[in-house]
């Protein structure tokens, strides 16, 4: 048994959560280890512990057979252990060698040639075709991925540690991530890998173990191991991968946008003689690559952004000029982009984040006096119908959630509000299949009571999994609006890079 | 209520450490520290008389602090508090000489126009924001001196004392906020009924803080701006209101300054405690009720400084000294709620252990 990393009944516990629960992780030399769990199931704390950000309050940590005691991250550097952050810590100005000898510079005097000629051997070895003499900013996020990765084997690492690494890549650069990660194992290399995405798993892992709520479920062989039966042993439950829909009768305009023209940030139009409709009982997804003027188009709507020219209809009436609050009340629901910024005041209590629409009004409030236990008790019965976790229930800052109850959190509050019409902008990125399959739910369940949803996500799966029809955005134009059952992928996709069907099919 | 009992060990934590540091500066220059901070809190808390000088000097800080606090709650950093307390004090001023009427409705004038004159002065610094985008930082020191000037040119104008021309002439005793059973009760001293209403002002704050929408939409743009405006909150409709109650309050420290604890009002003078707000604001956590105990406490220190400099050999800019190190620890409160965080933890994880013990020990048996 040659276990380069055994990490042995560990707990950790936060107030209020016990974030792992003895925790037993082994990762054998010269394999790609994966760890899966929902966000907030406890992998990030697990390694962090073994990267020395915290301390376990009990358990071993063993690293090549021998008992240590990480208590930064230089005891875990010195121990050959690399972690790849999921957010980099480059200097933007910096080249790549710059940005690698960061902190290991040697001497007095800089020897920026030979460290560079290091880099471009450790580059060549594993393939990550790196040029040492870039500088950070004027490389794609794929390529400071890899900086990244150059920066732990210059410090000779043995293990890494990659923490969601594709949250941030796209389809192609995934795929070379993956070839890097074989590379290395080939090379002698140890890798764990963090993640909720159960297809890289299966692409490139050995072995993966499964935590759920802070326990391990187990450890799974995954070559002889089902995708479905590692997202039931995530999730607790078997997982349905595709949201069940009846077909449904569309009903009368719900929302209607004509020619609506939107300027972005820079004054340049982002959104260009757009029209379309969304009728009661039905789900429209708008596909397009991010950046094709997608926010502008549901700023304009939510009232977030002005409208340079054309009309917003909600149910007939027109909304173009209204503030904010007329268009919430007038019967829309908003799960936005970036839940980060937008959907939730981090540092106020969930329970006031859940009224944050409807505090000014009864029976939350009376003549300007909030009514505490009438919001807290609608803040609970939020969390409570929408499974939102947290370590002291509805008065945890929201701050302190994890990501996907975040999530789950906003789209309790939209849809406690029962709007005619939600507008769900990306309501699943960075979450796990759990509370994936979870939001699509409700969203379908939205659309069968009648209601209209807009969907906008980058990602196409979510989009045919959920759309009646599909609107395809091409630098602010509408490509063309195609009903899900008659088109596939790769129409959609090449709409999305602008080419219209019609002169496709020509 | 966790976050709540956190704040106030930092800040009691950054109030030893103030005074430690003091008294390492007291031995540095040779003076004992101990009889130095004697003297200081015996000055400031030796006689009924004395007590009433902090509670006066207290009264001040604390609505200046309360102003600070409560625009920092919109996330507003108001530092025009000096200019507002001199143009609140001016109305108040003119009140004290001009307008004559039963006591009950004579308060009630002084407050409206002292509170109008420091909301005008903080209105201006909100719409500005609010309409331009202009940082109020900026905005509200440029105020501090348009006030000041302002003051130099209406006193010596207007409200001309017999004798000197850089004063204006004293408020006859009974305009003033002073009160006969007040003043006999703590034997004379600058005590006044503004104790009673800064008092009022932290409760009535705390209350709009808390259990208002008011509130509830200041503190939510003041948190995340991004977040309320999604919301349907006007932001710039709560910058402009937070920056008028913020200038009030102010206005009504300078009210209470100058027609409660002073009887005149200088010119070319910035009123320091307009500052001295701010870091009444900070160790108070920006919470109304650590204000008012932040306030005290800095009251006992500037109205005892002047007892230790005449006992003891130690300059009074000790205490000022101390006060800065008190803000100092405070802003670096990260420490400290790390330290307080890491020994409950300490302690949690014996009692765990102990527990466990004695659970062994129970299967054992």
């Amino acid at each position: 048994m040659s276990h380069v990393i055994e990490m042995l009944h560990i707990r950790k516990e936060f107030p209020g959560i016990v974030a792992n629960d003895d925790i037993t992780l082994q990762v054998e030399k010269g394999e790609i280890h994966a760890i899966l769990g929902e966000n907030g199931a406890g992998k990030s704390t697990l390694m962090s512990i073994l990267f020395g950000l915290y301390h376990a309050d009990r358990g071993v940590i063993k690293v090549r057979g021998e008992e240590v005691r990480i208590n930064s991250p230089n005891d875990a550097t010195d121990l050959g252990i690399g972690m790849v952050h999921q957010h980099f810590q480059l200097v933007q100005t910096f080249t790549v060698t710059e940005n690698i000898i960061l902190g290991k510079e040697g001497s007095f005097v800089l020897d920026r040639k030979s460290a560079a000629k290091r880099i471009k051997a450790l580059s060549e070895q594993y393939g990550l075709s790196i040029n040492p003499d870039s500088v950070i900013e004027s490389i794609t996020v794929g390529m400071q991925q890899r900086v990244e990765i150059l920066k732990m084997l210059y410090r000779d690492a043995e293990i890494l540690i990659f923490d969601e690494p594709t949250a941030v890549l796209t389809p192609q650069e995934i795929d070379e991530l993956m070839q890097i990660m074989r590379n290395m194992v080939k090379e002698g290399k140890s890798v764990i890998l963090i993640t909720h995405k159960l297809d890289e798993i299966k692409a490139v892992a050995d072995r993966c173990t499964i935590i759920r709520r802070g326990k391990m479920v187990g450890v799974v062989d995954v070559a002889s191991t089902s995708q479905a039966k590692m997202a039931a042993m995530m999730v607790g439950r078997p997982v349905n991968f595709k949201v069940a829909k009846q077909d449904m009768q569309a009903g009368k305009p719900v929302l209607e946008v004509q020619s609506l023209r939107v300027l972005n940030n820079k004054k340049v139009p982002a959104v260009k003689d757009f029209t379309l409709a969304v009728r009661a009982g039905e789900i429209v997804g708008i596909a397009g690559v991010d950046g094709n003027g997608q926010s502008e188009l549901v700023e304009a709507i939510t009232g977030l952004r002005p409208a340079v020219s054309g009309a917003v209809l909600l149910n007939g009436k027109a909304i173009t000029h209204a503030s904010i609050r007329e268009r919430n009340e007038a019967g829309i629901g908003h799960i936005p982009e970036d839940r980060q910024k937008r959907g939730l005041v981090m540092s106020a209590p969930l329970g006031s984040n859940m009224v944050i629409k409807e505090y000014y009004r009864p029976p939350f409030s009376k003549n300007g006096i909030l009514k505490q236990p009438v919001i807290d008790k609608h803040a609970q019965d939020i969390c409570d119908a929408f499974d939102v976790r947290s370590g002291e229930g509805i008065l945890s800052l929201a701050g302190k959630l994890s990501g996907g109850n975040q999530q789950k959190a906003i789209v309790g509050r939209e849809m406690a509000l029962e709007p005619d019409l939600i507008i769900a902008v990306q309501p699943t990125r960075g979450l796990d299949v759990g509370a994936i399959e979870y939001i699509h739910k409700r969203l379908v369940e939205h659309r069968d009571k009648g209601k209209a949803v807009l969907l906008v996500s980058f990602e196409l799966d979510e989009i045919f999994n959920l759309s009646d029809r599909i609107a395809v955005m091409n630098s602010g134009e509408l490509i063309d609006v195609v009903e899900t059952k008659k088109t596939n992928e790769e129409e959609v996709g090449l709409m999305m890079a602008g080419v219209k069907t019609k002169e496709a099919a020509r | 209520m966790r976050v709540k009992s956190n704040a106030f060990l930092i800040a009691v934590s950054a109030v030893i450490l103030g005074l430690i540091a003091g008294g390492i500066l007291m031995l540095a220059i040779g003076s004992n520290p101990f009889e130095g901070f004697f003297y200081l809190f015996r000055g400031g808390l030796m006689n009924m008389e004395r007590v009433g000088n902090t509670i006066a000097t207290a009264i001040t800080l604390m609505l200046v602090g309360l102003s600070v606090a409560f625009a920092f709650k919109t996330g507003l950093f108001n530092i025009g508090a000096a200019g507002q307390m001199l143009v609140g004090g001016l109305c108040a001023t003119l009140v004290a000489h001009y307008v004559f009427l039963p006591r009950p409705f004579y308060l009630l004038v002084i407050i409206l126009c002292a509170f109008a004159g420091g909301a005008l002065w903080g209105v201006i610094p909100g719409l500005l924001k609010a309409r331009f985008n202009v940082h109020e930082v900026v905005a509200t020191i440029m105020m501090n001196w348009i006030a000041y000037w302002s003051v130099y040119y209406f006193v010596p104008a207007y409200l001309k004392g017999p004798s000197l021309e850089t004063e204006s002439k004293s408020i006859a005793i009974e305009q003033t906020l002073r009160s006969p059973w007040l003043t006999k009760i703590f034997g004379g001293g600058y005590i006044n009924l503004g104790i009673f209403f800064a008092i009022a002002a932290v409760f009535i704050i705390k209350y709009v803080l808390d259990k208002t929408t008011l509130g509830f939409e200041l503190k939510a743009v003041g948190s995340n701006r991004f977040c309320a405006e999604y919301a349907g909150i006007r932001v710039n409709r709560n910058v402009i209101i937070s920056m008028m109650i913020a200038g009030g309050l102010a206005g009504l420290a300078g009210m209470t300054f100058y027609t409660g604890y002073s009887r005149n009002i200088q010119i070319g003078v910035m009123p320091s405690m307009g500052f001295d707000g701010i870091a009444v604001a900070l160790l108070g956590a920006s919470n109304p009720i650590g204000v008012l105990l932040s306030a005290l406490f800095f009251g006992m220190l500037q109205s005892g400084k002047g007892f230790m400099n005449a006992m003891t050999d130690v300059p009074p800019e000790i205490a000022d000294t101390i006060i800065a190190t008190i803000i100092y620890f405070t802003a670096t409160s990260v420490l400290f709620s790390r330290f307080w965080d890491s020994l409950g933890k300490r302690k949690k994880k014996r009692l765990d252990a102990k527990r466990e013990a004695s659970a062994k020990e129970a299967g054992n048996a």
